[in-house]
């Protein structure tokens, strides 16, 4: 984590033209007019009309099904505008959301899960935004279903970290730290993105602000390896851990992600890397960097990989560049592999960091020049 | 690629007339003086000093007040990709030396993407920034005895490792590279500004290997004007090489044809040393020492027993180890190198001490018959090493100009 930043999301709403004010679930049956009826089923998800005005928009759900179901209101690139869980076979439920003009779709969910049944929907009015490529919202799409996996599968490698702090267990809790942040440092663009869960899990100690409380990983950190004693206390901070990691979890869907946003985010987990990572100050108690500096790799990778299609296009020697200086970041990873992790980032020379340092810069200048060749045409 | 980018003397231009004129007028000047050759001295009005001619700019030209000196290792082993940054490097630093932002300057109009220009030198003048490239003995064959780029046979014969001398201390950190830049600009910033451009259109084919600031001149290139003292508080180099002495840079400077490599004929040898100073111990020695160990007097920087600080100095007047007496001349056989040294002071070190010395830079045609047998008497015997050591040391062959647009650093090596 860095110690100040603009958040992505900040960066973000002043691009995109896409923004809308996730609205609220009301328990009134909405019959009326103004509201779009939504049917559905365990098979089907009807709408009644599939355009209207910009502006306040009100769903008025009914279920028809045998299984409980979720309506969900999806803008470009699967971010969702609102959503409601919970609604029984039988049942009604009002959804209302604030939607700027543009292209959305309203998806129905059986069984609460899955990518739902989808219907396209147009808010008409002005200022629509100008279409994005389909390439783009799907890339945008992919990397929040990436960004999603990395929670999902964050949260029970954290919960076995937790488990063994819980137990006093101090070797376990070693053991199990580096892993369960792995997802997290792939994603970290988009868990900042929510100003409030990064402080909670992911500060250290310098970053702390005056009366703030030192909570998360890296709290436990000091305890595991420098200090090598679990308290009372924390177990509890292992408990709040859990508790943040599934909000971050929950909110991922909601995240505002652009195709720029995707690049930018690339561009900013090298810069983790090269501010955190390589000077060693990231893990300062456990030298765990190496593994934290792989999960920032791969997640610009992943980005950068979504959104080749259009950048191979518009700029093809930056593409030719980042796979070349993408690769080369990997292999000299690979040379501190050990057991299924890294060395001990200590163990590794004042010469060998420049080396990484370089490789890094290597990598981080083109890729600072993906944003353009994903909005140049 | 349009040339949109505003030059820093048009941008003066916009803010007062009378200061672009004062610009223009000071860049013309330099032109007049230098003709074809671009290394002559140059009027001191933050002007610019021309980037091609038949030697390289920052060597004879006049010395300018501050240094950004980057030794880099090249980290691709594509020599493909070499020749392509160094044509894009020359090509940024005919651009800088002009006064202009590289690329498509500092604020683009795709605010998606980080500008070209790093921006800090928007709006201020030329300052006579020259920018000299130099090629180590790392790139033709590296320290694990590897040729990357098939130059191994163009090594010139004088381009091999200096050898150690009695005292150094030699930091590998701060040593050696596969290549070189000297920034040198009246206006620190602008000098600055160069290498940094330089190193990140470099990043994944070259790294910075080490670099450093040097915020005074120690040497001057023009007989006319003030020789500037040391960090020791001493004028020392009076009898440098005058960059409009052209007979003495054709003996002492250049490399003629005769000697080769074809590749430098016109090109020169530069040493450059980290020395750093126990400035301490010296600020604690008594002036009579202190005068002693260079054999010239603090005022007035005179030779011993004389009035002036050019006047001839009659070394036997001064003790056996002064500095002067054994850098001189005439004690060495008539060896003379171009200095072109900067005092250096990089905060302080952990023991509270000042992190502060020369950084040493000569020219010379051969150092074989140059830096080596002059160092070699200095290290042995001069009494000014109770006070200095050597902690960084590096040897670059520093090609011929740039002739022209088309023409780019290291052509005639590569081709």
């Amino acid at each position: 984590m860095r110690a100040a930043r603009t958040s992505v999301v900040a960066a973000i709403s002043a691009l995109t033209t896409l923004t809308a004010v996730a609205g609220c679930a009301e328990k009134s049956d909405g019959k009326g007019s103004d509201a779009v009826q939504v049917t559905a089923s365990d098979s089907a998800c009807e709408v009644s009309k599939t355009s209207f005005p910009a502006g306040h928009v009100k769903l008025a759900v009914e279920n028809k099904g045998s299984k409980t179901t979720e309506v969900y209101v999806y803008a470009p690139g699967d971010r969702i505008v609102t959503e409601r869980e919970n609604i029984g076979p039988g049942t009604k439920a009002v959804v209302n959301a604030e939607v700027k003009a543009g292209s959305y779709e309203i998806a129905c969910k059986p069984g609460m899960k899955g990518h739902g049944i989808r219907q396209k929907v147009t808010a008409t009015g002005k200022g629509k935004a100008a279409e994005r490529d389909p390439r783009l919202d799907k890339a945008v799409a992919a990397y929040r279903a990436y960004a999603q996996a990395q929670a999902d599968e964050t949260l029970p490698k954290a919960q076995a970290f937790a488990d063994a702090v819980k137990k006093d267990d101090l070797a376990a809790a070693k053991k199990a730290y580096a892993p369960s942040r792995v997802g997290w440092e792939r994603t970290e663009p988009v868990a900042e993105s929510f100003g409030d869960i990064d402080p909670k899990v992911d500060v250290r100690e310098d970053g702390l602000e005056k009366g703030q409380k030192w909570t998360g990983w890296h709290r436990l950190e000091k305890s595991l390896w420098q200090t090598k004693k679990i308290t009372k206390a924390d177990h509890d901070l292992a408990d709040q851990l859990i508790k943040d990691l599934k909000d971050w979890r929950k909110r991922v869907g909601t995240a505002e992600i652009t195709p720029t946003g995707m690049a930018n985010g690339a561009k900013e987990l090298l810069d983790e890397v090269q501010t955190g990572k390589v000077t060693g100050e990231e893990e300062r108690y456990s030298h765990t960097d190496l593994v934290d500096f792989e999960g920032n790799v791969e997640g610009a990778r992943t980005s950068y990989r979504l959104l080749k299609p259009v950048a191979s296009k518009n700029d093809p020697a930056l593409a030719k560049e980042l796979d070349k200086q993408f690769a080369a970041v990997m292999k000299q990873l690979d040379e501190y592999r050990e057991g299924d992790g890294f060395v001990s980032y200590d163990t590794v020379s004042e010469t060998k960091r420049k080396e990484l340092s370089d490789a890094v810069n290597a990598l981080a200048e083109p890729l600072s020049k993906l944003a353009a060749a994903v909005v140049s045409k | 690629m349009t040339d949109v980018s505003p030059s820093r003397r048009a941008l003066i231009g916009w803010g007062g007339a009378g200061l672009a004129l004062g610009a223009a007028a000071a860049g013309g000047t330099a032109a007049a003086l230098s003709g074809d050759d671009s290394t002559g001295p140059v009027d001191d009005g933050g002007g610019a000093v021309p980037f091609h001619g038949a030697h390289q700019a920052g060597i004879a030209t006049a010395v300018q007040d501050r240094l950004h000196f980057a030794a880099f290792d090249v980290t691709t082993d594509d020599r493909a990709e070499l020749i392509g940054l160094l044509k894009e490097w020359t090509e940024a630093a005919a651009r800088m030396t002009r006064g202009q932002a590289v690329g498509d300057g500092a604020v683009g109009d795709l605010v998606e993407a980080p500008p070209d220009d790093t921006g800090e030198a928007l709006g201020l003048k030329p300052s006579r920034l020259t920018l000299t490239f130099g090629v180590g003995p790392t790139l033709f064959r590296d320290k694990k005895g590897k040729d990357r780029f098939g130059l191994a046979g163009r090594r010139p014969e004088a381009l091999a490792d200096l050898p150690a001398f009695p005292g150094d201390d030699l930091d590998a950190a701060r040593s050696d590279g596969d290549l070189c830049v000297q920034a040198c600009a009246d206006d620190p910033q602008v000098a600055v500004h160069a290498i940094r451009n330089l190193a990140r259109i470099g990043m994944g084919k070259v790294a910075v290997r080490w670099s450093q600031l040097g915020f005074g001149k120690t040497s001057s290139t023009t007989p006319d004007a003030q020789t500037p003292r040391n960090m020791m508080g001493f004028k020392d180099g009076t009898r440098n090489i005058p960059g409009t002495d052209a007979a003495a840079l054709t003996k002492h400077v250049w490399v003629s044809e005769k000697a080769g490599p074809a590749w430098l004929a016109g090109g020169s040898y530069l040493v450059a040393r980290r020395i750093r100073m126990h400035i301490e111990t010296w600020d604690r020695t008594s002036l009579k020492e202190q005068e002693d160990v260079f054999g010239r007097d603090k005022g007035e920087g005179a030779p011993y027993g004389k009035q002036h600080e050019r006047d001839t100095p009659n070394l036997k007047a001064m003790l056996p180890d002064a500095h002067v007496r054994l850098a001189h001349p005439d004690s060495n056989g008539g060896i003379r190198v171009l200095r072109r040294g900067y005092s250096f002071t990089d905060g302080t070190d952990g023991l509270g001490r000042l992190d502060a010395g020369l950084f040493f830079l000569a020219y010379q045609h051969d150092v074989r018959e140059g830096f080596v047998p002059l160092q070699r008497r200095l290290a042995r015997s001069d009494a000014l090493n109770e006070y200095i050591q050597h902690v960084g040391s590096a040897l670059f062959a520093i090609p011929p100009g740039v002739r022209d647009a088309d023409d780019w650093w290291g052509r005639a090596l590569f081709t």
